[in-house]
């Protein structure tokens, strides 16, 4: 065994450490070493963003960081969007819209969707499609996912 | 592999000339990733520059702006005053890629890629930037036109590392714009892009300006002869008609599945005047 690198996060709210290659990617320590097997490897190149996290709050691909990158920063990732066992509105919407069917590519759109709502809380269609871009579904055609994150939207401007 | 995260430019500058294997600047990474996944590249050293101060900022001077080297294209897209005195540059990082691309791309890595078809290079070029590149013994200022020397290859020397994009001053009266042709509005490589930056007279004369063209030659191009073109004009038909000439005269494309040869020269010509149309707007500050 080849000795690795210890690195010091948080990842959703809990303080975490891990030991990994510098080769490793974030999606390989999230799904491999740290059990969070919610971020999902599409392509593996950034264009299908069914790896999407949030390093710092920021949204990034998880295939395209380091896990060593990791180091003091902030990481979220779909297991830290429902509190205990309520459901985040974005995942009850998701179903509630039928905004899936196999699934892959769900968790990357609910990080993605819950990007977008953090910066904008009323965004037009047009906003959600570019918001959305980086995330790529083979199933709903994409507009069951758009009504989805825009009743996310309405319902989270009346709390 | 080993991976390094220096916090001074020349220790970065330093450990890479250092390696006898093979060493690559960690930016944003989206471009270097993919290349080591493809096993393009196969990296002994990874020096990742985001905790070196010198580049994490983007700074307004007395001489322009100063975009650091770690600097995400979404940063620059949030700085208003970047936006609104440069706003070509901006709009042309904020092309590339999807927001999860935008939080990590850098335009230095943008530009250190080295694709002719880069879309931050010929709004970088039009504008005048300027590459701040440190070595392991000394500093040098190169124009942004003069870096790519091919489809990915650059003119800096190994252990030399670029630290920031400087943008010139501006003149009151000034505008630019970067516009680019791709098949789909997202997530696309430009299969022409087209730079313009100028400043009017009192009498909205140009009085100066840059054109610069992207994917339509092996490195993006600077064309004086386009410039030249709409200098000391209104920007008149004739001046845009003379201008889209020199631009389509300067191209060099391959033909590929994204355009023609015919194609990729042909549009040239009218993104530069669209691109033009758009400066010279911006300049007049409507």
């Amino acid at each position: 065994m080849m000795a690795g690198t210890l690195v010091s996060t948080m990842i959703n709210g809990d303080a975490t450490e891990f030991v990994c290659q510098t080769g490793e990617t974030l999606l390989e320590v999230l799904r491999n070493r740290l059990g969070l097997t919610g971020s999902k490897e599409g392509c593996g190149t950034g264009d299908c963003g069914a790896c999407s996290v949030t390093l710092d709050g920021r949204l990034v691909c998880s295939c395209l960081v380091l896990g060593v990158e990791a180091q003091g920063r902030e990481v979220g990732t779909v297991e830290g969007l429902a509190d205990g066992d309520s459901l985040h509105p974005l995942q009850s919407n998701f179903i509630k819209h039928a905004a899936l069917q196999c699934g892959i590519c769900t968790p990357g759109f609910l990080i993605a969707s819950k990007a977008l709502l953090d910066r904008n809380s009323n965004p037009t269609d047009e906003e959600i499609r570019f918001a959305l871009a980086g995330n790529l579904c083979r199933c709903t055609g994409y507009d069951k996912i758009v009504r989805a994150v825009r009743a996310t939207a309405t319902e989270l401007r009346k709390k | 592999m080993k991976y390094q995260t220096p916090s001074t430019s020349k220790e970065a500058a330093v450990l890479i000339q250092g390696e006898r294997g093979q060493a690559f600047v960690l930016a944003g990474g989206t471009d270097l990733m993919v290349r080591m996944k493809g096993r393009f590249v196969e990296p002994d050293l990874l020096v990742d520059i985001k905790q070196i101060p010198a580049m994490q900022s983007i700074k307004k001077l007395a001489t322009g702006f100063r975009i650091g080297a770690a600097v995400s294209a979404a940063e620059m897209g949030e700085n208003t005053s970047l936006k609104k005195t440069w706003p070509g540059v901006v709009e042309s990082a904020n092309l590339i890629g999807s927001d999860q691309i935008q939080n990590r791309c850098t335009i230095a890595g943008n530009l250190c890629n080295a694709s002719p078809a880069a879309d931050a290079v010929p709004a970088l070029i039009a504008a005048g930037a300027k590459v701040n590149v440190v070595g392991p013994q000394r500093r040098r200022t190169v124009a942004v036109e003069k870096v790519i020397t091919g489809p990915g290859t650059t003119s800096l020397r190994k252990g030399e590392v670029v630290e920031a994009i400087t943008l010139p001053k501006r003149p009151p009266k000034s505008g630019d714009a970067y516009l680019r042709f791709t098949p789909r509005s997202e997530m696309d490589i430009a299969v022409v892009g087209a730079g313009v930056s100028l400043t009017l007279d009192s009498n909205l004369v140009i009085k100066s300006a840059r054109v610069a063209l992207g994917a339509v030659a092996p490195t993006p191009l600077l064309v004086p002869a386009a410039a030249q073109a709409i200098v000391g004009t209104k920007l008149n038909k004739a001046a845009l008609n003379l201008l889209a000439q020199a631009c389509c005269a300067a191209c060099n494309p391959i033909d590929d599945k994204r355009g023609t040869i015919e194609f990729r020269t042909e549009v040239a010509g009218v993104l530069a005047q669209r691109a033009a149309k758009m400066a010279y707007q911006r300049a007049r500050g409507k």
